[in-house]
């Protein structure tokens, strides 16, 4: 089992809160990896450390054996890191053609091309049919996404992630906000990943933390609490009481 | 060179009243007000016309300078500005524009395009030679009056009721509204006193600085230097931008007449370019 | 359905409206050449908001200070006249490096910080160059201007023409460079390049978080709308013989945003539609109200912001109710 993705004492402390507390994961190839906690125990800070939103104050970050601590944004999606977030961020004057084309060509290194039009290399427009078909987007795939149904943006929300043919992907509570009956079209894509992409999921949901993941890592008060496979951390009193001791204390 | 500083306070401090209204409206409801200065015209345009024409006291003519343009303040902040909040700075800054001619335009058909003038009182005329400081009796009075209103400014923030809804509604208004503070009245009161301010600025500065209908425009970007130097997350940031600026403009203007505001210019773009948020920001402020 | 590949080839066809308005660009020459010196001044205007729609409409930047690189290339292409010689292309070439130049090095500026800040730094670094232009009189000519600028002959495969005094030469010229940088204009905003523009205006984070490095971009975009407004301002200074000040005076930066703005941000082509009805209103309210232009200008302001700026461009929205 390799290890693709690493963090080795991971901190993060600012205005005397320390969201990330000398955290150390490893995420191996193809893994499907929960990361749950109650409230404010620091999730999306690590997802941020991780795509490199946010510095650490110390502590490295590892992909495929080298240290990415000091890449750019940018920089740590070339390689492979991706993620999606909690509240959708879209290009909201686009269409999702558009966004999933430009998402393509960057993957493809063509983004900056000026003088052809957008669409003109011939692996694009294949890859972006794929998409829209796959995230169902097709028959809004010409519409401004600023006028799109929450559901539809949602569902774009982790296909752009996927156009950038991610090798870690991060998803940040990817059925956040959506309705009941439109979760499982989610649920059923994110289980249709490629088998090779390793896959940590912030999610509250615990249906599908159970249908999907198998290991979880349990993160409180921005420390590492548990780890450990689905079933061994579901039945885990300890972290039961982490979680009712949230539901007592409201 | 000592009066030089002396001056530049003045200068700085002078400034300060007339920007930090700006300052406020900027961190409080994130509008980009290109027409602040208006509201410092229409206070000098108060003040010299109830001199001249009226023969109204100088000292009567402050607080009158301030009322005046707070009433206008507090009556466009409700009709006008308020449905402009939530713009895109864009439009906020065109919709400011407007309001700059409008303004501008205005005062030159009512009024005339010539400079004004008014007449200090007496006892405000001369200065006091002590060593080798001229001490102007007018610069010692602005910056008195500045000192006591900062001072004051700075009571109300820290000390009042007021003062700390403000200061919530600053850090974070969503949340301020949700705690129940009434934050359209905030709004209004505090557009309002941070348009008066900047009318008894205009007041002040008539002898000063000069007053004719070209003032908004002339004296914009000292306002948004103050801002974006001193950021606008505290009163003793703009308050420090203000005197950096007032001391910059007056040392460079003495020592290179050649180069005149090219030197405040570029020290603004310095600073902002090494410290985009400002010289002095807050640390932890929300949204 | 329609294709990802026919989607995005049908997003970049020429639409009937775009041909119909080079035709009438071109037409415009030919049929009305006694308005030639009005419609050189549209034209440069609109070739100067077009530049600014570069770096507003399609990425989003608020600048205030446009007007430098404008001035900039007047002011380089009049000292070029002048000095060296009175070729106008060569003097064209030249202002659109010396302003591409100018606009490289003070996209750093723009990088970060909010909008207030960008809003000062644009307007701090028109505000120095018209200080710098005021003050080195002995080459700039100060407050009088820079007077005299004879052009040479413009040299075209047609052969050699002299500016003539009702402008035809001059039209001819603008336009021919207006033409030029639209048409490379629209290569670059229907490029995977003007698109990631886009996704920086739209949002910035997810931009990056798609790989596209933000800061190199808007160095590009900065840098190409610079050399344009650089080549509008030298098409000033070439047909009309001098540079002045108000080249680089905040009037001039906030009428091009007003410009385009009216015609409207983000499909290129505001610019031009904006250059037309402004210089036609203006000439409309001079006539009628001349000194008080500024006055209606900023009403017109004003009501245009509180309605909604996307109502002007788009009529059919005025009856449309929520």
């Amino acid at each position: 089992m390799s290890t693709v993705l690493e963090t080795r004492g991971l901190l993060k402390r600012f205005g005397g809160i320390t969201p990330t507390n000398d955290v150390s994961i490893q995420v191996e190839r193809g893994a499907r990896r929960a990361l749950i906690g109650p409230n404010g125990a620091g999730k999306t800070t690590l997802i941020n450390l991780l795509t490199g939103v946010l510095e650490p104050t110390a502590g490295s970050i590892w992909l495929d054996g080298a240290d990415i601590t000091q890449l750019a944004p940018h920089q740590r999606v070339r390689r492979g890191v991706v993620r999606t977030f909690q509240i959708n961020q879209l290009f909201g004057e686009l269409t999702p053609l558009q966004s999933l084309a430009l998402s393509v060509s960057a993957q493809l290194g063509i983004s900056a091309q000026w003088w052809k039009r957008l669409g003109t290399d011939a692996r694009v427009a294949p890859r972006c049919d794929t998409l829209l078909k796959q995230f169902h987007l097709d028959d809004v795939a010409d519409q401004q996404v600023k006028h799109l149904a929450y559901g539809k943006r949602r569902l774009l929300e982790i296909a752009t992630a996927l156009a950038c043919e991610p090798r870690v992907l991060l998803l940040d509570e990817p059925v956040a906000g959506v309705p009941e009956g439109e979760r499982q079209e989610i649920f059923d894509i994110i289980n249709a990943l490629p088998a090779d992409v390793s896959v940590l999921l912030i999610e509250h949901d615990m249906d599908l933390v159970f249908n999907f993941a198998k290991s979880v890592t349990v993160l409180v008060n921005g420390a590492v609490f548990a780890e450990g496979d689905v079933q061994t951390i579901s039945n885990d009193p300890r972290v039961k009481a982490v979680y009712l001791g949230e539901a007592v204390h409201g | 060179m000592l009066t030089l500083l002396f001056d530049g306070i003045a200068y700085g401090m002078l400034l300060f009243v007339l920007a930090v209204g700006l300052a406020v409206t900027l961190g409080l409801m994130n509008f980009i007000n290109l027409a602040h200065g208006a509201f410092a015209m229409a206070g000098g345009y108060i003040t010299v016309l109830a001199m001249n024409r009226l023969g109204v006291p100088f000292l009567v003519c402050l607080p009158l300078a301030f009322l005046g343009a707070a009433l206008l303040g507090a009556a466009l902040e409700p009709l006008l500005y308020r449905r402009m909040y939530a713009r895109p700075h864009l439009d906020q800054v065109l919709f400011s524009i407007g309001l700059v001619f409008i303004a501008v335009t205005a005062v030159d058909y009512f009024v005339g395009s010539m400079q004004q003038n008014i007449q200090v009182p007496a006892w405000l005329q001369g200065r006091f030679d002590i060593s080798w400081v001229g001490i102007g009796k007018y610069r010692l009075f602005i910056i008195v009056v500045c000192a006591a209103l900062t001072l004051a400014l700075q009571w109300v923030l820290s000390r009042t009721r007021f003062g700390s809804q403000l200061r919530a509604s600053v850090d974070d208004r969503r949340v301020a509204g949700g705690l129940g503070l009434n934050v359209n009245r905030i709004f209004l009161l505090t557009f309002a006193v941070g348009s008066g301010l900047a009318g008894l600025g205009g007041a002040l500065g008539a002898e000063v600085l000069g007053l004719d209908p070209s003032f908004p425009l002339k004296f914009m970007i000292y306002f948004l230097i103050v801002c974006s130097v001193g950021g606008t997350t505290t009163i003793t940031g703009p308050l420090l931008a203000a005197l950096l600026l007032g001391i910059a403009d007056v040392m460079g203007k003495y020592y290179a007449p050649k180069l005149g505001a090219f030197i405040v210019y570029t020290l603004m773009i310095v600073i902002l370019l090494v410290r985009p948020q400002g010289l002095f920001v807050r640390a932890g402020g929300g949204k | 359905m329609k294709t990802a590949a026919d989607g995005l080839k049908h997003a970049a066809r020429w639409r009937w409206w775009e041909l119909t308005l080079l035709g009438a660009l071109v037409l415009s020459w030919f049929v009305l050449p006694g308005q030639s010196l009005l419609l050189n001044e549209i034209a440069i205007l609109a070739l100067f908001a077009l530049s600014l729609d570069l770096i507003l409409g399609y990425s989003g930047i608020v600048s205030l200070g446009h007007a430098a690189f404008f001035g900039f290339g007047s002011y380089a292409a009049a000292l070029f006249a002048k000095l060296v010689m009175p070729d106008p292309w060569l003097g064209m070439l030249l202002a659109i490096a010396l302003a591409a130049l100018l606009g490289a090095i003070t996209s750093v500026l723009i990088l970060r910080g909010t909008d207030l800040t960008r809003l000062m730094v644009t307007l701090g670094v028109a505000s120095i160059l018209y200080e710098l232009a005021n003050k080195l009189d002995w080459l700039t000519g100060g407050a009088d201007g820079l007077q005299g600028v004879v052009m040479g002959p413009l040299w075209t495969p047609f052969g050699a023409f002299d500016f003539d005094i009702a402008g035809r030469t001059a039209y001819a010229y603008t336009l021919f460079v207006l033409i030029v940088c639209l048409l490379v204009g629209r290569r670059l905003v229907h490029s995977p390049f003007g698109y990631s523009l886009q996704a920086l205006r739209d949002n910035r984070l997810r931009a990056a978080s798609i790989g596209l490095s933000v800061n190199a971009r808007l160095v590009a975009v900065y840098t190409i709308a610079a050399a344009i407004a650089g080549a509008a301002g030298a098409l000033l200074a070439q047909t009309s013989g001098f540079a002045s000040l108000d080249v680089f005076d905040f009037h001039r930066s906030a009428e091009v945003l007003l410009v385009l703005v009216i015609g409207g941000t983000g499909y290129l082509y505001g610019g031009i539609f904006g250059a037309i009805v402004f210089k036609l209103l203006h000439d409309l309210v001079s006539a009628w109200t001349p000194q008080y232009w500024n006055f209606w200008l900023g009403v017109f302001l004003v009501v245009l912001v509180l309605v909604g700026r996307d109502k002007l461009t788009k009529p059919w929205t005025w009856w449309k109710r929520g």
